[in-house]
């Protein structure tokens, strides 16, 4: 026995009941649990500044930048986990040349681009451009030249060019918020296609995975603004975590209503994979999806959201409550994405058996990797703070 | 900084920006004219029309020839250096047993290849029966649909075939195949499957899987010409594919096949 | 009065037009020449799928050499079976007959590998012998002829 095999021979003494020989090795890994969760953090951070922008919500103007630099920063390494999991990583570039019309795989790197550059970048350029003008005239040096590049020589700020920032950035607001939208239901999608998943195939996947990136993303934002006022020992606002806290609310009950009608109608239709699905859900998903998507995700997240809406007296104790929901949320939606990916994975195709799945530390496609690339964006949005300090830009009167 | 300046500086900018842009276009004009014209193709490669004196595959397995000797499954292996462990198959046999109780219970050790021992009661069974599994070369396959960069492909014969050298190993094609047919290749680190022998069709050989089966279960042809074997056994028997709900455009049919099977 | 195009507008096309002719230009190089031959796929790899090397011969190429097996076998019930389904893969043979043996197959256990006998095997595609009380001890081909299994030995 080549040792090089000994995991696999330990997951086939694992195995119950008939799986197809092949089924032995999962096939995507917890990699593919982040792409998922990564692309549905950007496209629900951008949906919420987008509100503020497109209805007005003065409220959340304090959050508005830091949502679009939350959404650059993740969405920069969004592709990283699915190229990262690929046994040829230096062939990723033909999916760019040579895309199959008909593989939702290959048209995912186009709705990335068009999202990354013609949305996202733009909006935060429009947005950006009076005060890097504004920097690249104040600072010397190095600084002086990054902001002159990044203004890309576009340094007239007379008011009718100013006027014209805003009227691009709104919109590219308009053409985003669609955009997101397409971006985060085609990542669905890309599951909810494949016929030969019972546990995927269904049209409610990709607006199931859309309801609950809003819902990841506007935690993610809530968090990233409590984090940020924070460490700039400024006071958290209150007023907006209640806003940010009404829109979750909402969203998340969405979100519970869209998942459980897709559950009721796999119940009630009862196709040939639902005997081994009912298994799949009692046993191998049990902890995953009652307890950690449903009670600690959803449940609990919606009574305490509904409890703040009431309770106003300890103000310490209810932006604690703000911090731990938004987090259960996360959590709750990570462990969306693990029940859809993994749990896709672990029954076999010929309805009969399931296999199971260890996640390993190391690799390519370990533990390791894919905790780096949760890290990375914060990182990357520590720089863009400091580079684009949404505090520090130049007031403009409405 | 004055008024008067700037606007001269913004005018000079002006004109050799709009030379810039007026080259940039061109260029970007030409490469895409380039393109077009090279193949009619910017970004879409369409099929080309079958050509119709090549054969056009189709497989016939016969369940009530199989007796699960795995010789197949053995020669497959052996012919296309697969890994001798008991996992990864480009074809392997099944043995169903239907008990009294109406429960099925489905094995493959180590894909058949050392044959099957009956481990339930002689008294228990209602019947069973042995099915080898192969890709079923579907006409209208998920696999080829989902291939992000076109490395799985339907070749102009009806084989599903991969492109080693191009696959990017994403997997996306094993989670699409329906019957469980594909995997990576642990060595290779590509997606693999059965070809049908593809290199032994273009020597003018039979599968390995077809020249070692002693019953003589398994068929191929071609299915334009309508006086093959094959197409004369599909005219004779009631056969069906697996999962005809999926609409895969399977081109593997099974004779004899039961409502157990997945 | 002129039209008027904000600066923004004119300089984000030209980023965007190079961009994209980059992209073009990168794409033009990269795509490997015969993709598109076909269909959607490297028109080469065909040729490639016809490369690997064969390791069953075929039993015409058997017969070249072996044609007394060919008339022995074709008056009995293993007519039908190719010579490399026991005897394995056979090209090397065919090649250097001299050096690279092919397999000599015997014993109980191979023979039952078809032959034992088992509830899903139909009746009349084969003769099923329970290995625990058909002679036991003794070698199928000390009995039978395996290319003439009726041709008893005794
Ligand atoms: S059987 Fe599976 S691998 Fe073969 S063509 Fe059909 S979908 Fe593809
Ligand atoms: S693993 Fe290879 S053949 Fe399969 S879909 Fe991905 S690139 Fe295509």
């Amino acid at each position: 026995m080549d040792p090089h095999f000994q995991h696999l021979y330990d997951i086939l003494a694992h195995a119950q009941g008939y799986i197809f020989p092949n089924e032995i090795d999962l096939q995507w890994g917890i990699l593919i649990v982040v792409y998922p969760f990564i692309t549905g953090l950007v496209a629900g951070a951008f949906i919420l500044a987008s509100l503020e922008r497109v209805f007005k919500v003065k409220i959340l103007k304090p959050t508005y930048q830091i949502a679009l630099l939350t959404a650059l920063s993740f969405l920069l390494v969004a592709t990283m986990p699915l190229i990262s999991h690929l046994s040829q990583p230096q062939r990723a570039y033909e999916i760019m040349i040579t895309p199959h019309s008909s593989s939702a795989m290959a048209i995912f790197g186009f709705v990335y681009l068009w999202y990354l550059a013609v949305v996202l970048l733009l909006e935060i350029w429009f947005d950006y451009r009076h005060s890097m003008v504004v920097w690249s005239n104040e600072k010397k040096g190095v600084m002086k030249w990054i902001y002159k590049i990044l203004t890309l020589g576009v340094n007239d700020i007379s008011p009718r060019t100013i006027h014209w920032d805003r009227k691009l950035g709104y919109i590219i607001t308009i053409v985003g918020i669609p955009s997101a939208f397409i971006l985060h239901g085609y990542v669905g999608f890309i599951f909810g296609s494949l016929k030969a998943n019972p546990w995927w195939s269904s049209p409610l996947i990709p607006i199931i995975f859309l309801f609950s990136a809003m819902v990841s993303g506007i935690a993610l934002v809530m968090l990233v603004y409590m984090i940020v006022s924070y460490l700039r020992k400024k006071a958290i606002d209150l007023n907006v975590l209640d806003a940010i806290g009404k829109y979750l609310f909402f969203i998340l009950i969405l979100d519970f209503t869209l998942e459980s009608l897709d559950q009721i109608h796999r119940i009630y239709e009862a196709e040939e994979s639902f005997e081994i699905i009912k298994l799949l859900v009692s046993g191998k998903l049990y902890l995953t999806l009652f307890v950690a998507q449903g009670l600690i995700g959803t449940i609990i997240p919606l009574i305490t959201l509904v409890f703040l809406q009431f309770y106003k007296h300890k103000i310490k104790l209810q932006k604690t409550m703000y911090f731990i929901v938004s987090v259960l949320v996360l959590i709750g939606v990570y462990s969306m994405r693990w029940n859809v990916v993994i749990g896709g994975q672990l029954f076999s195709k010929s309805f009969s058996g399931f296999t199971s799945f260890k996640v390993g530390l190391i690799g390519l496609d370990g533990t390791l990797m894919a905790v780096f690339w949760l890290v990375l964006p914060i990182g990357i949005l520590a720089f863009l703070l400091w580079l684009l300090p949404p505090w520090k830009m130049v007031k403009e009167e409405d | 900084m004055s008024q008067s300046t700037s606007t001269m500086g913004n005018e000079k900018i002006n004109t050799s920006r709009r030379k810039f842009l007026k080259t940039a276009v061109t260029l970007a004009g030409a490469t895409i004219g380039y393109t077009w014209l090279k193949s009619s193709q910017i970004l879409l490669f369409a099929a080309k029309p079958k050509d119709e004196n090549l054969p056009w595959y189709g497989l016939v397995i016969d369940i009530q020839k199989c007796i699960g000797c795995g010789n197949c499954a053995k020669a497959c292996k052996n012919e296309n250096d697969v890994p001798i462990e008991p996992f990864f198959f480009r074809t392997w046999v099944e043995q169903y047993t239907v008990k009294n109780d109406g429960s099925v219970n489905i094995v493959s050790p180590n894909g058949g290849i050392n044959g099957f021992e009956q481990t339930v009661p002689t008294e228990d069974i209602f019947k069973s029966f042995f099915v080898p599994k192969m890709c079923n070369h579907c006409s209208k396959s998920p696999c080829t649909q989902v291939c992000p960069v076109g490395a799985t492909f339907e070749s102009p014969e009806g084989v599903v075939l991969i492109d080693e050298k191009y696959c990017i190993g994403c997997r996306y094609c094993v989670q699409a195949c329906p019957y469980g047919c594909r995997f990576i290749h642990p060595v290779k680190k590509v997606a693999n499957k059965c070809t049908l022998c593809y290199h032994r069709l273009k020597k003018g050989l039979e599968p390995a899987c077809m020249e070692t089966c002693p019953t003589g279960a398994r068929m191929y042809g071609n299915l334009r010409d309508k006086n093959s074997d094959l197409v004369k056994f599909l005219k004779e028997h009631t056969t069906l594919v697996l999962r005809p709900h999926l609409n895969t455009g399977s081109k593997l049919y099974y004779n004899g096949l039961s409502s157990e099977v997945r | 009065m002129k039209f008027y195009i904000p600066p923004q507008i004119t300089r984000l096309a030209l980023a965007f037009a190079i961009f994209i002719t980059l992209f073009l230009v990168l794409r033009h190089f990269l795509v490997p020449k015969t993709f598109g031959e076909y269909g959607h796929y490297r028109g080469a790899s065909l040729i490639d799928n016809a490369q690997p090397e064969i390791h069953y011969a075929g039993q015409q190429a058997c017969f070249k050499c072996h044609q007394d097996i060919e008339d022995k076998k074709a008056q009995d019930v293993h007519s039908e079976i190719h010579c490399e389904t026991c005897h394995g893969p056979g090209e090397k043979h065919v090649v250097l007959s001299k050096t690279e043996k092919i397999l000599k197959p015997a014993g109980r256990e191979f023979c039952g590998s078809c032959h034992v006998i088992n509830a899903g095997k139909q009746k009349s595609m084969i003769n099923q012998i329970d290995l625990n009380k058909h002679n036991i001890g003794k070698n199928c081909i000390e009995c039978h002829n395996p290319h003439q299994p009726w041709e008893m030995k005794k």
